[in-house]
């Protein structure tokens, strides 16, 4: 194998510097290189969304993106937000949360789409986001309210 | 002791976990590792039908670890109902995607790279559960004269009815770690597998006899588990065989975790049904007679079928009453990987049928679907088709009349038909509809289940309040919440001061399995009686002061009958559940007519529960069911090709999005089941039987004739009239 360089990032507001392949699916650095299994793997294949973490503030599928394309940018995970996060407690006020699985990926999802979305962009903005629990309304809710 | 506290049922407190998933701080089973972890692979058949004739391992074996059938120190069976299906396939293929080998290395890609090569003697599969040859099971229900219901007759409606597969979804796939010994005590012997699933002593069953070890020496604990739906009733008994094994014979502990490919590929699916009736009916609209046909597609082995097939027949007439009734179904084999549990249990099934030929029923006599439902709901104090007489806690015509104004049905069915206009070729736009569908789901075990079963649960005092010993598995359904919810109120403690304790078997009771809707009211009953007697023991005693002067105190108790429940198996007449929750949905669909693509666009439930101790989960419950059940109504088609799964992946079996879900408007109704926990009867699996139904008939007032589902652009197509 040849020799594998660095991939550096900020993670959650730290400089990480990573002996990582390119390649490596972001989802698997994070998990495994960083220790951060709080974002999930739900299908692997960039539909269900569970995997969402913001780069540089966008919502992306780490599960597709390669550590490569993470070199130099700003990487934020579930774990980043703290507990005390105003989606975060409105999730477990407003039964946004049920199974989990798909939560800390929502939740991002959210942060992403600004404060006070409207009802339809936060339809459009989670549409890559799948809940088998909800039927979405909770997370709306939960979105709404907080 | 102080009872002044503020009670917890019927409020929204805070999930118990509630702080650990929105942190990601809740661990999953792919969140764990142990040292020393290797990894497993899972080698398949790749024919449905046929026998082995040959394995090869090909290329450097150098750290892999392959086992096989012979390395099972028991019974090669996963143990369920009738024992048929081996863990690892010996010489007999039954369908594609049955596990034969499995392949243990501490680096994956060297496991994802490896390759074995079976020959195989193969031959003609069966996918027609019509005329298998081999049938799991049959149940026969008759109440009545038959031929007396139909000469009562002035009308006789037929028709034919058709449900496809639907795979679980649960966003986390099936996944089990197992570690060699007592992995919490430290003792060598024996097997510890953690794992996501819904009962750890079906877990725990499987295990002693495939390994042949008694009960102490196996020990299994549920992670937290991101979702189920049924997909983790039965199937984590065959992933945690298979680590075990693995476990066992490299003596370190296996991470076994299914891609979603696989996942989709080889576990359990809801089971295809095809179901005929023939009912007589008055002028008026009076049910004469109901005579019913069912088969169940069960796949390549029995699993559960037996039961499922049994929950559909007693739901298959409807919540309607009649005093003919014949009823007739059976589950049959295929060569496909087996089917299984999947909320609402062959009810979804029936009742999608039922609710279909009602509709048809109606326009035949030209009276609204309103009228004929009211004509023919079942009353407290009618007999159902096992002859059960219904209680007080019966409410089909008050979830009827409640949807019904609502959503002011009657105007707004004038108003669409109005607004479609008459049919003609050419028309561009959307053609609109709306239906209704009526249904009920029994609540716990069928029949004498829940007495086989005898259900422990168990409360010890703690300083403050109390814990909660049970096997009953949280799966984002809220049952941690929910029991502490029950147990505060019937101790007399804050909510707050109630823990509940890992589904751990080394540590809880076997409370039973979490399916069927029994969680609440079956074992929460338990749990509050439990407490009850806590309560009296504790006196005027804090529980602080109780522990100082008496020292430790658990309280364990059994299921008790509730008197007057009468089950006769062999005839499949009686009480068949303790009670039924009740619920009508109506949605409204646009039917684009140039791509036929439908799309919901309001969906109402009404749902009757006995009592609603989280009204806010039970909520969710609705919402998350009801979304489950569109999906099956128009989006989730499995297809199946030489008996494989050929839409494998997210991209191609379609789940609902936010954007394919419509707002959706809930009221629960409440009619207290004298016998559950504050009057609570079951919530999980009833959400799933209305939509299908529903859509289907929201589709015949927009004016297309559907009888199977998924109701794709294609079907509807074919059934533009």
């Amino acid at each position: 194998m040849t020799s594998v360089p660095f991939v550096s990032f900020v993670l959650n507001g730290r400089r990480k510097k990573l002996a990582v392949h390119p390649m490596k699916r972001l989802l698997d650095v994070l998990r495994e290189d960083c220790g951060l299994t709080g974002t999930k793997e739900g299908c692997g294949e960039g539909e269900c969304g569970a995997c969402t973490v913001l780069l540089d503030g966008t919502p992306v599928n780490s599960c597709l993106v390669p550590a490569a394309h993470a070199d130099g940018a700003r990487v934020t995970t579930i774990e980043g937000l703290g507990g005390r996060h105003r989606l975060q407690r409105a999730f477990v006020e407003h039964g946004g949360a049920q199974c989990g699985i798909c939560t800390p990926g929502m939740i991002l999802a959210a942060v992403a789409l600004g404060p006070r979305p409207s009802l339809q962009t936060i339809k459009v903005g989670l549409a890559g986001n799948l809940c088998r629990c909800t039927g979405y309304s909770a997370i709306y809710r939960s979105i709404r309210n907080a | 002791m102080a009872s002044r506290v503020r009670k917890a049922v019927g409020r929204n407190v805070l999930r118990k976990e509630g702080h650990d998933k929105v942190t990601g701080a809740a661990r999953y089973i792919d969140d764990l590792t142990f040292p020393g972890l290797l990894h497993a692979r899972t080698i398949r058949s790749t024919i449905p039908a046929g026998e082995i004739a040959r394995v090869r391992f090909k290329g450097d074996r150098g750290g892999f670890t392959l086992v096989d059938h012979h390395d099972i120190p028991g019974r090669n069976i996963v143990a369920l109902i009738d024992d048929d299906q081996p863990c690892l396939a010996e010489r007999t293929i039954r369908h594609a995607a049955e596990p034969i080998l499995l392949l243990v290395h501490d680096d994956r890609e060297k496991l994802l790279a490896a390759e074995v090569q079976i020959d195989y003697r193969p031959s003609t599969p069966n996918y027609d559960p019509e005329t298998s040859a081999v049938t799991f099971k049959t149940i026969a229900i008759d109440k009545g004269d038959l031929d007396a219901g139909f000469a009562a007759a002035d009308v006789i409606v037929e028709g034919e009815y058709r449900t496809g597969h639907q795979e679980q979804l649960y966003i986390e796939t099936n996944g089990v770690i197992a570690v060699p010994g007592d992995s919490v005590t430290g003792a060598d012997r024996g097997i510890t597998v953690y794992g996501s699933m819904q009962c750890p002593y079906y877990v725990h069953r499987a295990l002693m006899i495939l390994l042949g070890l008694p009960a102490e020496k196996v020990r299994v604990i549920q992670t937290e588990t991101g979702g189920g739906f049924g997909g983790k009733e039965e199937y984590p008994s065959i992933i945690a065989g298979h680590a075990a094994l693995a476990a066992l014979k490299t003596g370190r502990p296996v991470k076994l975790v299914y891609d979603r490919v696989e996942d989709m590929l080889a576990t359990t699916k809801r089971h295809p049904s095809i179901v005929r009736h023939r009912t007589g009916v008055t002028k008026d609209g009076r049910l004469t007679a109901v005579d019913i046909d069912a088969v169940f597609d069960g796949g390549a082995y029995a699993t559960l079928s037996a039961v499922v097939l049994s929950r559909g027949m007693i739901h298959a007439a409807g919540p309607y009453r009649c005093d003919h009734i014949r009823i007739r179904g059976r589950a049959t084999m295929t060569n496909t990987p087996p089917n299984g549990a999947f909320r609402g249990f062959g009810a979804p099934q029936t009742q999608f049928a039922a609710e279909v030929h009602m509709d048809r029923i109606a326009e035949r006599l030209g009276l609204d679907p309103v009228r004929i439902r009211e004509i023919n709901a079942l009353r407290p104090g009618d007999t159902t088709a096992t002859g059960q007489r219904l209680g007080k806690d019966s409410s089909a015509l008050q979830v009827l009349r409640e949807a019904v104004k609502r959503t002011e049905f009657k105007k707004r069915r004038r108003a669409l038909a109005r607004a479609n206009g008459p049919a003609e070729a050419g028309r561009h736009g959307a053609a609109k509809g709306i239906g209704l569908s009526l249904f009920f789901h029994g609540s716990g075990f069928t029949g004498a289940g829940e007495v086989k079963l005898a259900a422990k649960a168990s409360l010890a005092l703690t300083d403050r309040g109390a814990r909660i010993h049970v096997a009953s598995t949280e799966i984002g359904q809220g049952t941690r919440t929910m029991l502490a919810q029950i147990v505060a109120d019937a101790l007399g403690v804050k909510y707050d001061d109630v823990d509940v304790n890992a589904a751990d078997t080394g540590e809880v009771p076997d409370s039973g399995p979490t399916v069927a809707s029994r969680t609440c009211m079956i074992v929460g009953r338990i749990l509050e009686r439990c407490a009850e007697e806590m309560r009296a023991r504790l006196g005027r005693l804090t529980p602080r002061q109780y522990l100082r002067t008496f020292g430790p105190l658990v309280i364990t108790k059994q299921y008790e009958r509730p008197a007057g429940m009468v089950w006769d198996d062999t005839l499949y007449r009686g009480d068949a559940y303790g009670s039924y929750g009740w619920g009508c949905d109506v949605v409204e669909v646009d039917v684009d007519r140039d791509t036929f693509e439908v799309r919901p666009t309001a969906f109402t439930s009404v749902h009757e529960i006995g009592k609603a101790i989280h009204p806010a989960f039970a909520v969710g419950q609705i919402e998350g069911g009801s979304a489950q059940g569109l999906g099956y109504a128009l989006l989730e088609e499995v297809v199946m090709r030489d008996g494989r799964m050929a839409n494998a992946t997210l991209t191609n079996y379609i789940i609902p999005t936010s954007l394919d879900t419509p707002p959706m408007t809930i009221v629960l109704l409440e009619n207290p089941y004298p016998h559950g926990p504050s009057g609570a009867k079951g919530v999980g699996e009833m959400p799933i039987d209305g939509p299908a139904p529903a859509v289907v008939n929201a589709l015949r007032h927009a004016g297309f004739d559907l009888r199977e589902i998924p109701a794709t652009p294609e079907r509807v197509m074919v059934a533009s009239k």
